[in-house]
């Protein structure tokens, strides 16, 4: 009895976790905007991991110019609190 | 001068935390500016280094230990060898053991076969902590990761666009 049950729930939790897998994979697959497009075509995991990956490089490339940019534009100004009010509600 | 009233924003969303901790951070180092050398590329160079220290601390900080890589992310700059803060040996100490402890490497077999492990391995080195998660945790938090890293860079590129000429 207690042999059946351990194999069925065995079974049962490789099903569910493969599935949630595949879950995530699509999840992630509409995230990445090169695979955004193709909300039709599912693509294959692989796939998505690969463009998963070159989003992430090219995200922390963006931060890398964007605090290079933040960098040299500081060097000419001075932030004041009025200004900090300014930027939060650009923000929104 | 008219006192300018900005428009309420949630105070609570991801956004809002990130972007109020990297204004702060970025005050703050503005202020250090040394005034006669703040255009020398070295300056320049080390305020890039703090700006973007700043811009992944405020993110991490903003997520706080809600999620491995925000915590492994927060390990790693508390540990920086510049960084002059202390840092107490029980932390590294509890951080390898459970590192230890996660190393089991699950090789998942996906619809796609063995391939699946290459690809997730690349992953693990671009995540935060990647290295110690299972592919189902690696897969979850790199979502989640992915949001933050794209709230950041659009909090940022409004920031650079304000202060562009």
């Amino acid at each position: 009895m207690s042999g059946r049950r351990s194999r069925s729930k065995q079974s049962s939790v490789s099903r569910i976790t493969e599935e949630q897998i595949a879950d995530l994979v699509s999840k992630l697959q509409q995230l990445i905007p090169e695979l955004r497009r193709r909300r039709f075509d599912k693509a294959s995991s692989s796939k998505v991991l690969q463009e998963t990956c070159n989003y992430i490089r090219s995200l922390h490339r963006e931060v890398e110019d964007l605090s290079e940019r933040l960098s040299q534009l500081l060097a000419s100004t001075d932030s004041d609190s009025d200004q900090a009010a300014i930027i939060r509600s650009l923000l929104m | 001068m008219n006192k300018y009233n900005p428009p309420r924003m949630n105070p609570s969303s991801l956004r809002s935390r990130f972007a109020t901790r990297f204004l702060r951070s970025l005050s703050k180092i503005n202020a250090k500016k040394p005034t006669a050398s703040s255009s020398s590329p070295t300056e320049i160079f080390r305020r890039y280094r703090r700006i973007k220290v700043a811009a992944d601390k405020s993110m991490a900080y903003s997520v706080r230990s809600r999620r491995t890589w925000s915590r492994a992310m927060l390990w790693k700059l508390r540990t920086r060898p510049c960084c002059r803060r202390s840092v107490k040996t029980s932390t590294i100490v509890r951080k390898t053991r459970h590192e230890k402890q996660n190393k089991n490497t699950t090789t998942t077999t996906g619809e796609d076969g063995v391939v699946f492990g290459v690809e997730a391995d690349e992953l693990r080195e671009l995540v935060p902590g990647g290295e110690a998660m299972d592919l189902y945790n690696l897969l979850d938090e790199t979502a989640h990761y992915i949001k933050c890293l794209t709230t950041q860079v659009q909090v940022m590129k409004k920031i650079a666009d304000f202060y562009s000429p």
